[in-house]
């Protein structure tokens, strides 16, 4: 006799589910609406995206019921909700630069709009779970969708691109399953609270194994955060798809990454575990160096800001690598103005996208820039500052992210990192003023297949708006937000 | 007078954004109004400045990033008065004595932000706004000199700004450090200097904080072995580039030095004196043979403006209120009079377009005024008494005497040294028979040039006679800065030390 399964609604924690469904739904609606007519224009869906992200956004933020939900699958603690917000923000910016002036193959589908919905929805599982099952099953359907946008795009390069990412991504997926599989037979669960409980009570019996299981989780987090060396893919990706879609993959894929990062690495970091320390500090280290230097020898602005994510992305590893509650502040810090530095970049390249092709097969050559100021030279002024914020210098915006970072390395006795994350950054500069060089230094080049400001409208323009008020005057809410993000972050415990 | 500081700082920033809008035919006389304006804001502070209050004046504080100790934090004291007011005369000079066509709005928009990122160095007393307005300020001038430069233009800016840019990373990392040491102290978060200024460090860890801050500071100097940027960027930057550069922009590593070095680390700084005063004596003997084996005349007085330096470093790391004065006074000297050079060298360039040696020979024929300006400002570069470049000079060497006399009677040579490359600079380019005929055509200064070179060379004789005005007030703020040091001491040695180099005058 089988005991009739009786569960209580209230015990299931509705609330925490909602945001997803908010975008699933969403995304079924875009469908259905297609069903009916299909004449529709690419506006009414970018507005209906960003209305179920603004309904999603809301529901994020006011939510106020337990951190546990749906049979402990759901785990909806401070950086879970802070991710939310990184990530939504960030898509309703992307979904804007839909809206370009030139048509592009994949905007005509609103089946693109819905796969950006169920992406979204799978990053917010990702965060939103402490169970490895579920952050799992978000991982996949995220990458799912994302391979598929990136296809999209519908050039020979962005199939090749989307094939790679796919290949890799697959191999990354097996890597997780296995070093999940290897947690649940060392603890018996595969939620992650329960496994720190069990391997700290063991005392970390079976290390090899351990080891083994954590080698496998760096190569799948790896893999989504490229890291190096598991990076390869990254550049070749963000070329072939389109620059909107690269700045949006250099921010939104990774944070979700982080957020499963430090929820997974916190189990080792906060019993100060000596090798799995050991393993981050050279990930870190060479994350933070080798594209750098790859990025120097770029002669294709796209490629040089692929490689210089890496590189950022490196620098935020290095907060979880530390681990104190200020470097997971940095973290957040980091990444939220990171977010609207890198965003802006990309769609500054997204408004000089043409259709020609261009020189060696290259969307973005530096030469295509070259003496941009004499033409343009707000768009120039602006690009300028992108940079100039990427390289970290005063008082844009990333600096303080920056500063605040190795800070936080600083504070922790991470000196040696501090002064490699300096001198990184030192060397970071070098490429981005090449792309300042050409613009501001360096005479027009005369050449029709070269179109700058091709692609450029209102919509773009105020994306880019946006993302300039914020890199500018960073300065006056860097406070504020550091307390929000502080609050976050203290009331769950990282 | 709440706000003079803010106004002075953001004035420039104003005017450079609304300057978008002028017409590009009328934004010389915009800019030039500007610097004045600025000019005369600087004058009014100086006026209503209490000579005899050694302390900080006309502070203003507002938080910016409360979590973390940052805020707007600004004031001044003697050491810093002279500076700002020699930033906003040299930029208002510099701007009148523009020649440059090209591009000038953009130009001029670009000093003007430039302007505004000296005068924030120099009142900051919140070290992350002083790391902003320090890091600004290589923006502008890569753009100054990229833009508007010679040949290697874009190789020499890029150089400018990588090597000063790593540099002041690891100051940054020692900043940070620093604040870190003070919360573990105090429990609260502050990078404003002047709590800084109560932390007693132990030994080990002021000497790694000095070496912090040594590589920001010294890359900016330059101090030998970090100088190489430096004849790049004068050699290749517009006049207007060279002189702001040379006259401020160097500035701003020497008073890093006393600013920050000096009070926060006295006994890291006892300990460095007299490696300090080695790497000094090496740039005043070294780059003064380097600067005797140029062709070109900006290179000679780039490779001079580094020897100036070392002078400065010198009289800086005497500990004293002689050397630290001193040196305060050639910063303010040397500002003036290479700045003046590198117009005057501006001049012939803008008729000419070379600035090689050899091609010239006999101008003093032909420019009659020009000879006369370039060889004052030449005796005061050497350091001739009664011009403003002896004072300076002086009272750094004979701090450092009371350290070091041996050391400072082989820094004496650089007086020797300098007059050698400037006078034999002066021989080839004005005297002897006219070889080149393009030569024999060649206009005297007027108009513009004459206007800028004519306060320059009022000032430098006027305060080479009489320098008590300058030297009044920056005393009293250095014999603050000798007891706070000499009171932060904590090595036994160290209070000695500073003690035993502060009895010039008194021991009779």
């Amino acid at each position: 006799m089988i005991e009739p399964i009786s569960i209580d609604l209230a015990s299931l924690n509705i609330p925490s589910l909602a945001p997803m469904l908010v975008a699933i739904v969403g995304a079924l609606i875009i469908l259905c609406i297609d069903l009916f007519s299909k004449k529709l224009d690419k506006s009414l869906y970018v507005m209906l995206t960003i209305l179920f992200l603004m309904i999603d956004l809301g529901l994020v933020v006011g939510y106020t019921g337990g951190t546990r939900g749906f049979f402990d699958m759901m785990y909806v603690d401070g950086i879970s909700i802070l991710s939310q917000i990184i990530i939504l923000v960030a898509s309703a910016l992307f979904i804007l630069l839909a809206l370009s002036q030139k048509r592009f193959h994949e905007y005509r589908y609103p089946e693109y709009f819905a796969l950006f919905m169920f992406m979204i929805a799978g990053f917010q599982f990702m965060v939103s779970s402490d169970s490895l099952i579920l952050i799992f099953v978000g991982l996949e359907t995220s990458s799912m969708a994302l391979y598929t946008l990136i296809a999209m795009h519908n050039r020979a390069r962005s199939t090749e691109a989307a094939i790679k990412y796919f290949t890799m991504g697959a191999l990354a997926a097996a890597f997780f399953a296995f070093g999940s599989m290897i947690f649940y037979a060392l603890t018996g669960s595969v939620e992650l609270s329960i496994i720190s409980e069990v391997l700290v009570a063991s005392n970390f019996d079976n290390y090899p194994i351990i080891l083994i299981g954590v080698v496998f989780m760096i190569g799948a987090l790896g893999f989504k955060l490229s890291l190096v060396p598991f990076h390869i893919w990254a550049p070749d990706v963000y070329d072939g798809s389109s620059s909107a879609l690269a700045g949006f993959m250099s921010i939104v894929p990774k944070i979700a990454g982080f957020i499963v990062a430090l929820r997974f690495f916190e189990i080792f970091i906060a019993v100060e575990n000596a090798w799995v320390q050991a393993i981050l500090y050279i990930i870190v280290v060479i994350t933070m160096t080798i594209p750098n230097m790859i990025a120097l020898v770029q002669t294709d602005v796209k490629r040089m800001l692929a490689y210089s994510s890496i590189s950022h992305a490196g620098f935020a590893m290095g907060a979880i690598l530390i681990g104190t509650t200020q470097a997971t502040s940095a973290l957040f810090l980091y990444w939220i103005l990171f977010l609207f530095t890198n965003l802006g970049s990309f769609a500054m390249l997204w408004v000089h996208r043409s259709k020609k092709d261009v020189l060696n097969d290259s969307d973005h050559p530096f030469e295509k820039f070259s003496g941009l100021v004499k033409s343009s030279p707000i768009a120039a002024a602006i690009m300028g500052m992108f940079m100039l914020s990427l390289a970290g210098v005063p008082p844009f915006s990333l600096f303080w992210g920056k500063m605040y970072l190795i800070g936080s390395a600083v504070n922790a006795g991470y000196l040696i990192l501090a002064l490699i994350m300096a001198v990184n950054s030192a060397i970071a500069v070098y490429y981005y003023l090449k792309l300042i060089v050409y613009m501001f230094l360096k005479d027009p080049v005369d050449d029709d297949r070269m179109v700058v400001m091709g692609n450029v409208n209102t919509t773009l323009k105020t994306v880019i708006g946006i993302s300039v008020m914020i890199t500018v005057a960073s300065i006056i809410f860097i406070d504020p937000l550091l307390e929000m993000i502080n609050y976050y972050v203290q009331i769950s415990g990282y | 007078m709440e706000h003079i500081l803010s106004i002075l700082i953001f004035f420039p920033a104003v005017a450079a954004l609304m300057a978008f809008i002028v017409d590009k035919d009328s934004i010389r006389v915009y800019g030039i109004t500007v610097a004045a304006i600025e000019f005369v804001l600087s004058a009014y502070m100086w006026y209503m400045f209490d000579g005899n209050n050694a302390g900080m004046q006309f502070t203003e504080f507002m938080p910016i990033i409360a979590q973390y100790g940052i805020s707007y934090n600004v004031g001044i004291d003697g050491i810093s008065l002279f500076l700002i007011i020699m930033t906003t005369f040299m930029t208002m000079i510099s701007l009148i004595g523009l020649t440059e066509k090209r591009d000038l709005k953009n130009l001029i928009i670009t000093v003007l932000f430039l302007e505004m990122t000296m005068v924030g160095v120099f009142v900051a007393l919140d070290a992350m706004i002083f790391y902003v307005f320090w890091e600004l300020s290589l923006v502008p001038m890569l753009y100054i000199v990229g833009a508007w430069g010679g040949n290697l233009r874009i190789y020499a800016s890029i150089k400018f700004f990588l090597y000063t840019f790593l540099g002041s990373l690891v100051m940054l990392v020692g900043m940070l450090y620093l604040a870190y040491v003070y919360s573990q102290t105090t429990g609260a978060w502050s990078f404003n200097l002047m709590d800084w200024n109560m932390l007693i460090l132990p030994f080990d860890m002021q000497m790694w904080l000095f070496i912090a801050f040594f590589a920001g500071f010294a890359i900016k100097v330059p101090m030998v072995p970090f100088h190489t940027w430096l004849p790049y960027a004068h050699g290749q930057a517009p006049t207007i580039g060279s002189v702001i550069l040379a006259a401020v922009l160097l500035k701003m590593g020497t008073y890093g030095f006393i600013r920050f070095s000096l009070p926060l680390f006295p006994d890291a700084s006892v300990a460095m004196m007299i490696p300090m005063g080695v790497l000094a004596l090496i740039a005043i003997i070294y780059t003064a043979m380097v600067a005797y084996a140029q062709e070109d005349m900006k290179q000679v007085i780039a490779y001079s403006s580094v020897s100036h330096m070392g002078v400065i470093i010198l009289g800086i790391f005497a500990l004293n209120v002689e050397g630290i004065g001193g040196s305060l006074f050639l910063m303010i000297s040397h500002g003036i009079v290479s700045g003046a050079l590198f117009m005057l060298v501006g001049v012939i360039y803008d008729r000419r377009h070379t600035k090689m040696m050899s091609e010239f020979g006999g101008l003093a024929a032909v420019m009659p005024m020009y000879a006369v300006v370039f060889g004052i400002m030449l005796m005061a570069s050497v350091g001739l008494p009664l011009t403003i470049g002896f004072v300076g000079e002086f009272l750094s060497l004979l701090g450092f005497f009371a350290v070091s006399p041996i050391l400072t009677v082989a820094a004496g040579m650089t007086i020797i040294l300098g007059a050698v490359y400037m006078l034999v600079l002066y021989k080839k380019t004005f005297f002897g028979p006219i070889t080149n005929p393009i030569n024999k055509k060649l206009e005297d200064i007027k108009g513009r040039e004459v206007a800028a070179l004519v306060p320059l060379v009022m000032l430098v004789v006027y305060l080479g006679v009489y320098p008590k005005p300058i030297l009044d007030p920056v005393n009293n703020s250095v014999k603050q800065l000798v007891q706070v040091m000499h009171i932060k001491a904590i090595t036994p040695e160290a209070k000695e030390k500073i003690a035993s180099v502060n009895t010039i005058g008194e021991a009779k």
